[in-house]
């Protein structure tokens, strides 16, 4: 059992994939990243979350990544884990992302990495509730995007910053 | 001097604390808490229900086990492990918390928890929004045809399900199939352009489990097995969680 995590480094490590952060040189979006705690503090501890910043980096440039405080092992969880999002304590639920809300603004980033979808629904929403603006993506659509792959029909969580960055086969819009 | 003493009523028969401890290795060092607050000071929950990490297992030391079976603060815990992380004494609290929900009768449990957990075990997907084997099939391979005719760079692609001998077994959460299906694409197009080989299990490809999260132990362990048996068949070594 192993995380893609730790295989997207490697991949990149070895030439296999070859991102390009171009695409962000004058843009300059800045990324923060959620470390999921069922993947790092729980499971493969701050070695990957190291992956997963080398990951990053090479796809949103290394300028371009902010990231929060605390992070990696000693990261705050966002709220989402647990059975939390479907336990219907919904107010709770919000009230227990504060702090993870406050975390992401502080570092000014327009885009949160998150590494699981439980993680992505509750920061989507937290961003919602709290009115804080900052989309929230799948790191897939990013590597892609930084491949030259990612056509118009993939990119539903790219906010219209990023709707037209690279856009491969264009003409497949729908 | 303190206007009245508090009293605790002796030491109470078959606590949870001590049920607990007799499962967890070391006791999950139950006992050795110093009662600094570091885990309340940096838990998010702290505050929820009139209730914080510190305080739930000190009221579980002093036996205040009908308290602690009424609230509902074991569900707004996510069993992060933040603080064991900052624990000095190392103390399971997450431990705890899940075997508290364990102790609540299962219909009593969260309805959503319990639904998406039931949903898995409707069919050996073991997807908790309720996808088939078949269902997800058919999705897969509808998408990979339409995108590797619209994007003729990826002829080749594939999205195998059940391939043999593949060297990754990928689970994948049921949202993209059953919602967004075209979110699924990107993935299949960092794996080709890698050059690896890897297969879905039309069993078992679901990436969640929510028995676990309400403290299920027989449909967890029964809905790892389906994963676990699928991954074995197809002769594959590493099981790639996504996530």
């Amino acid at each position: 059992m192993k995380s893609i995590y730790e295989y997207y480094a490697k991949w990149i490590r070895e030439g296999r994939l070859k991102p390009n952060s171009d695409w962000n040189k004058d843009l300059k979006i800045k990324f923060t990243l959620q470390d999921p705690c069922q993947i790092v503090r729980k499971s493969f501890g701050d070695t990957i979350a190291e992956d997963l910043r080398y990951a990053v980096k090479a796809v949103v440039g290394e300028e371009n990544f902010i990231d929060m405080y605390p992070n990696k092992s000693n990261n705050y969880c966002c709220g989402g884990g647990g059975g939390f999002l479907q336990s219907g304590f919904k107010k709770e639920r919000l009230e227990y992302g504060k702090i993870k809300d406050r975390q992401i603004k502080k570092t000014g980033a327009s885009y949160v990495i998150a590494a699981c979808h439980n993680c992505h629904a509750q920061i989507h929403e937290l961003s919602d509730v709290y009115e804080s603006h900052y989309q929230v993506v799948h790191f897939w659509s990013l590597l892609a995007l930084s491949l030259g792959i990612l056509g118009p029909n993939e990119r539903a969580y790219l906010g219209d910053d990023l709707k037209d960055v690279w856009v491969f086969h264009p003409e497949t819009e729908m | 001097m303190a206007e009245s003493i508090i009293k605790i009523s002796g030491k109470q028969k078959s606590k949870i604390m001590d049920k607990v401890k007799e499962i967890l290795p070391e006791g999950g060092n139950l006992n050795l808490c110093l009662t600094c607050g570091a885990c309340s000071s940096g838990c998010p929950a702290t505050g929820l229900d009139n209730m914080d990490p510190r305080k739930f297992l000190r009221m579980a030391a002093l036996g205040m086990d009908e308290q602690i079976l009424a609230s509902d603060w074991p569900w707004m815990c996510t069993m992060c492990q933040r603080c064991i992380y900052v624990c000095p004494m190392k103390i399971d609290i997450p431990q705890l918390v899940f075997n508290v929900r364990a102790m609540r009768p299962r219909d009593e449990r969260p309805k959503g928890i319990v639904g998406s957990c039931d949903m898995a075990l409707r069919n050996e997907s073991c997807s908790a929004m309720g996808a088939t084997p078949d269902d997800f099939t058919f999705v897969v391979e509808d998408v990979l045809e339409e995108y590797v005719e619209a994007q003729p760079e990826f002829t080749d692609m594939k999205a195998p399900v059940d391939k043999q001998g593949a060297e990754f077994f990928l689970n994948q959460n049921s949202r993209e199939p059953v919602t967004e299906p075209d979110e699924m694409v990107p993935l299949w197009k960092i794996l080709h352009t890698a050059g690896v080989d890897w297969t879905y299990g039309s069993k078992g490809w679901g990436g969640e489990n929510y028995c676990m999260f309400i403290s299920d132990d027989e449909s967890w362990e029964k809905i790892v097995r389906v994963k676990a048996k699928q991954t074995d068949d197809l002769g594959v070594k590493t099981y790639l969680s996504t996530e």
